[in-house]
């Protein structure tokens, strides 16, 4: 989708401002103007400007001071200078400030077009390379999405499916599962895939700042604010936000969250413009919203409006067949990162990462791969080079009591004091298990 | 102003003018501040009139620029156009009045075309095509393209 270039003509001549002004009018540009080096850089604060043409000779602020200030800015236009005389020295000085161009006044007409039709080339090719950059960025993400099991492929049926609508959706799962991933995925596989996804985590972020963060703050709408800021309604317009944590946000911030689902349109803090953005969301919780509605800690109205379309991704100790899979994959990542040859892992390994529960699912798996190739012996990865296999290596136990008494409550842990099944591991009847269990004065926590 | 009949569908008159135009004179640049000119038509212009454009024959310029052909308010009801160089004498080529008049039309047509809101087009031979060279205007026809009679129809 192309969309209006803007530019801003920078000169203390009123004539030349007025004539470049009707010329790029006529071109169908937006067009702005500033007197001076200090009006620019105001509206350059708060618009969003493409191409900046200067004077170079200006009262105050000249020409090049203005393109040092420009440089500090977060997103710096295409800056092109211009001069009543020509200097083969300042000419060269502002290019190597790295000036889009230079030019000397008055223009022919043709070669102003020209000059400006190039800026605006690059203003889309700038634009063309970060959304490709976004995109790619989405993808690799979207690869860490692996596994074979049926709860997997039933999640990843759920994502195309979803992607085709523009509803509000909620994923659920613990703490690890890849909300996140599950969120990125239904972004690049909807319409809105050219558009921005905008991530907010709103557990890490207090009251005030996440309602700044979400709806931007205009300047000096409070101290520190000394630039206006685009809030992530703002940034995600024509794509996706995904709220994360969504769960811990206040009473206030649910409040004013519905009425921005419910219009589409927000005021930014400190201002008084109604702004419109179109964007679909997409929250994440590891907490249940239904019983957090019934206890009265979340909004029911909210809870609607957001649970449109629902994703819940199972725990990985659901999906052990995934554990091998998902194994080689992280391998194979951060191998490729870490530029070393790819490794294999020890059965032994492999083994008690299958009987492991991953309370911190796929996350801790990925930790837990990515800790052994650093500390491993560039190999294999080997039990040793796993928490679980240090903390059996390293245990400080000497007696064989000790170890044996360890190993029980261990298993016993493991699950969850089913007798039947514990005795079955440790490979002892019943009975014995009882016994070992009075004998150590072991007890359910 | 056939052209403009045949472009706007609209009646046209034509009346002339007499005003000392020295104030508006650069001696270094030997041309017309054409945004002056416009300044003082808007001034001066008899009423009644949906649209103006104003004929001058000397050369044009703007402040920015080292010449024009014309210019126009965009959205507006005032447009100035110039033949002079519109003229293939000025090229080093045989005079051809027919063809002046034929290049003073479209710059016309153009200008008009600014005053009721059409910016430039991109399609090659559409009359708002910009033009800043006499071979662009002769390449482009009198007429609109489909979006920009689209847009002249809504304006209209």
């Amino acid at each position: 989708m192309s969309r209006k270039v803007s530019i801003l003509i920078v000169d203390d001549e009123e004539s030349v401002r007025d004539s470049l002004y009707n010329w790029f009018i006529d071109d169908g540009y937006n067009v702005s103007c500033a007197e001076d080096g200090k009006h620019a850089l105001k509206l350059l604060e708060s618009d969003s400007i493409d191409i900046v043409l200067a004077d170079i000779k200006m009262p105050g602020m000249d020409g090049m001071e203005l393109q040092k200030r420009i440089k500090t800015l977060s997103r710096e236009p295409v800056f092109i200078i211009m001069t009543a005389f020509a200097s083969v020295d300042s000419a060269v000085q502002a290019l190597k400030n790295g000036a889009f161009d230079y030019v000397t006044k008055p223009f022919d007409p043709d070669d102003l077009s020209h000059l400006v039709r190039n800026a605006a080339q690059q203003v889309s090719l700038r634009d063309e390379n970060e959304t490709l950059k976004e995109k790619i960025t989405s993808l690799a993400d979207v690869e860490d999405i692996v596994g074979e099991s049926d709860a997997l492929k039933k999640v990843l049926k759920d994502v195309e499916s979803i992607a085709q609508s523009s509803s509000s959706v909620i994923i659920t799962g613990e703490s690890g599962t890849g909300k996140e991933l599950i969120a990125r995925a239904i972004h690049s596989n909807s319409s809105r895939k050219y558009f921005p996804l905008v991530s907010v985590h709103c557990g890490a972020l207090t009251e005030s700042l996440l309602e700044s963060e979400l709806f931007g703050h205009e300047r000096g709408a409070f101290t520190g604010a000394s630039f206006t800021r685009k809030g992530r309604f703002e940034m995600a317009d024509g794509g996706t936000i995904f709220l994360d944590e969504i769960a811990t946000i206040s009473p206030k911030m649910q409040v004013e969250l519905l009425r921005v689902l419910e219009s589409k349109t927000f005021m930014r803090v400190g201002g008084n413009k109604e702004l419109s953005s179109d964007f679909r969301v997409i929250c994440a919780t590891n907490r249940d919203l239904g019983s957090m509605v019934r206890s009265g800690t979340f909004r029911e109205d909210l809870f609607y409006r957001l649970n449109v379309l629902n994703i819940k991704i199972p725990p990985l100790r659901k999906r052990k067949e995934d554990i091998p899979l998902l194994v080689n994959h992280f391998i194979s990542k951060y191998c490729r990162s870490m530029s070393r040859d790819l490794l294999t892992i020890e059965s032994s390994a492999l083994n008690h990462l299958m009987n492991f529960e991953f309370p911190g699912n796929v996350r801790e798996l990925e930790n837990m791969i990515e800790r052994a190739i650093v500390v491993g012996n560039g190999k294999e990865i080997r039990l040793r080079d796993l928490p679980m296999g240090q903390e059996m290596m390293s245990s400080s136990v000497e007696s064989l009591d000790e170890l044996e008494r360890t190993h029980v409550e261990k298993i016993l842990k493991k699950y969850d004091w089913n007798i039947s099944r514990s005795a079955r591991a440790l490979n002892v009847d019943r009975a014995t298990l009882y016994n070992k269990i009075k004998r150590f004065n072991l007890r359910k926590k | 102003m056939l052209a403009i009949n045949h472009a706007y569908h609209v009646e046209t008159d034509l009346l002339e003018c007499n005003m000392d135009v020295s104030q508006f004179y650069n001696p270094a640049r030997r041309q017309y501040n054409a945004d002056l000119l416009l300044k003082a038509m808007t001034e001066m212009a008899p009423e009644g009139y949906l649209r103006y454009i104003s004929l001058f024959k000397g050369d044009l310029y703007i402040p920015i620029l080292t010449y024009i052909f014309g210019q126009a308010q965009l959205n507006g009801t005032f447009g100035i156009a110039s033949p002079f160089r519109l003229r293939n004498e000025l090229y080093g080529l045989p005079e051809n009045h027919e063809l002046m008049i034929e290049r003073l039309s479209k710059v016309v047509i153009h200008e008009l075309g600014h005053t009721f809101g059409l910016i430039h087009c991109s399609q090659p031979v559409c009359i708002m095509r910009s033009s800043t060279y006499v071979e662009d205007l002769d390449q482009k026809e009198k007429e609109f393209c489909i979006h920009c009679t689209e847009k002249m129809n809504a304006a209209l």
